[in-house]
């Protein structure tokens, strides 16, 4: 396939590789939009410099049209194709990775709402996430779906920002970035099972995944950064000041996102009868909220001297 | 100041092999019945839900079933790594 020369030669094969790559199933294409489409001309003029010396050496081997050596490569590539495939199918149990790339399908538009949302969550009025049968709702469609970019680029953010506070005050090295990054990592994690253990006890149906509580979580780097520049640029009180509102506009954002979640349930149903439950359930969300301010100051205080 | 948050992966997972064992310890006719949660106590009512100390029960019995032999396994590789490496 990569070898038939339909059009002029080399110019147009490695473009055909990316076409072929990226045109995989219809459901990629929807998630993904191709946005190369300006910019494929001066990466297609780079990827020819590099491919050409290399087609023209794969063209000229006589190696890969002997019979023998075609029957290996054959039954070798079926095995390794189907030791991937069990690998896939053992590992989508315990980590649903097919349904990662859902959280990942952001686009420009959606990153800038929702980083405005998280900061200022007071003139929004819809929180409700439209329903899709049985895969997450890619955040591109919906601005209050959770998406697992933001907290990605948040954490590795932060490890930058915080070894840049640590540089400073002159109380930086470089194993104190794997510090703060491991240490940050932890007590994701802890929040996370934390989170999930008090969802079992008190039996809460919900459709939040595990990977929907990691996206929540991570949406307090995004105040943390603020704070810490806003701390490095006008010193404590700056610190302060901005720590003080996106905490109040994080705690804000968390109760109305998961009201929806936790307590849709009980809302819809209407069962104002069972006040202990519904009780329950608001305290939980009210605690789950009110745990990251306390994580956004314990993560940063020590970062502002 | 950083090193007392230096909190690293390595000892969350000791906090979690600590957390695990000291489930399992916990046995089921000696100690479990006699404080009242055993597992013959946790017969709720049937369309009623559950409540927290039924599921905290549910818990409990459940991760002693589950971990009960991987942690034969993982105990005995942390005891002869801590013995070989201190």
């Amino acid at each position: 396939m990569d070898y038939t020369a339909d059009q002029s030669g080399f110019r147009q094969q490695p473009t055909m590789r990316l076409r072929n790559y990226s045109a995989e199933g219809p459901d990629a294409s929807q998630l993904f939009e191709d946005t190369s489409g300006v910019g494929s001309a001066s990466q297609s003029g780079l990827r020819n410099q590099q491919a050409g010396p290399q087609s023209s050496g794969f063209a000229g081997q006589s190696l890969l049209s002997e019979p023998m050596s075609n029957l290996a490569m054959a039954y070798g590539s079926s095995l390794a194709s189907q030791g991937r495939e069990m690998v896939d199918k053992n590992l989508d149990r315990f980590i649903p990775i097919s349904k990662l790339k859902y959280y990942f399908a952001v686009d420009t538009v959606y990153v800038g709402r929702k980083l405005g949302l998280l900061v200022f969550p007071y003139m929004h009025e819809n929180w409700e996430v439209s329903y899709q049968q049985d895969t997450p709702v890619a955040p591109r469609f919906d601005v209050n779906a959770p998406d697992l970019y933001i907290p990605a680029m948040g954490f590795i953010t932060y490890v930058l920002v915080a070894g840049l506070a640590l540089g400073t005050q002159n109380r930086f090295s470089p194993e104190l970035l794997g510090v703060q990054a491991s240490s940050a990592l932890v007590w994701l994690i802890m929040e996370v099972l934390a989170v999930l253990l008090s969802l079992y006890l008190v039996t809460v149906n919900t459709d939040l995944t595990t990977i929907d509580l990691l996206a929540f979580s991570g949406y307090k780097y995004v105040g943390m950064i603020v704070g810490v520049v806003a701390g490095l640029l006008f010193g404590r009180p700056g610190y302060y000041l901005s720590l003080l509102w996106c905490c109040a506009a994080i705690f804000v954002f968390m109760i109305r996102t998961l009201r929806l979640k936790l307590l849709s349930e009980a809302v819809a149903e209407g069962k104002l009868v069972r006040g202990a439950r519904n009780q329950l359930r608001m305290y939980l969300t009210m605690s789950i909220a009110a745990a990251q301010p306390v994580f956004m100051y314990w993560l940063t205080y020590h970062l502002i001297r | 100041r950083s090193e007392k948050m230096a909190f690293t992966l390595y000892s969350l997972i000791q906090a979690a092999i600590l957390c695990v064992n000291a489930v399992a310890v916990l046995h089921e006719e000696r100690f479990l019945s006699k404080i009242g949660w055993g597992v013959d106590q946790s017969v709720g009512g049937f369309g009623d839900e559950p409540g927290i100390k039924v599921q905290l029960m549910n818990l409990v019995r459940s991760v002693r079933t589950v971990m009960r032999v991987p942690l034969i396994a993982v105990n005995s590789v942390c005891i002869v790594l801590l013995l070989l490496f201190g």
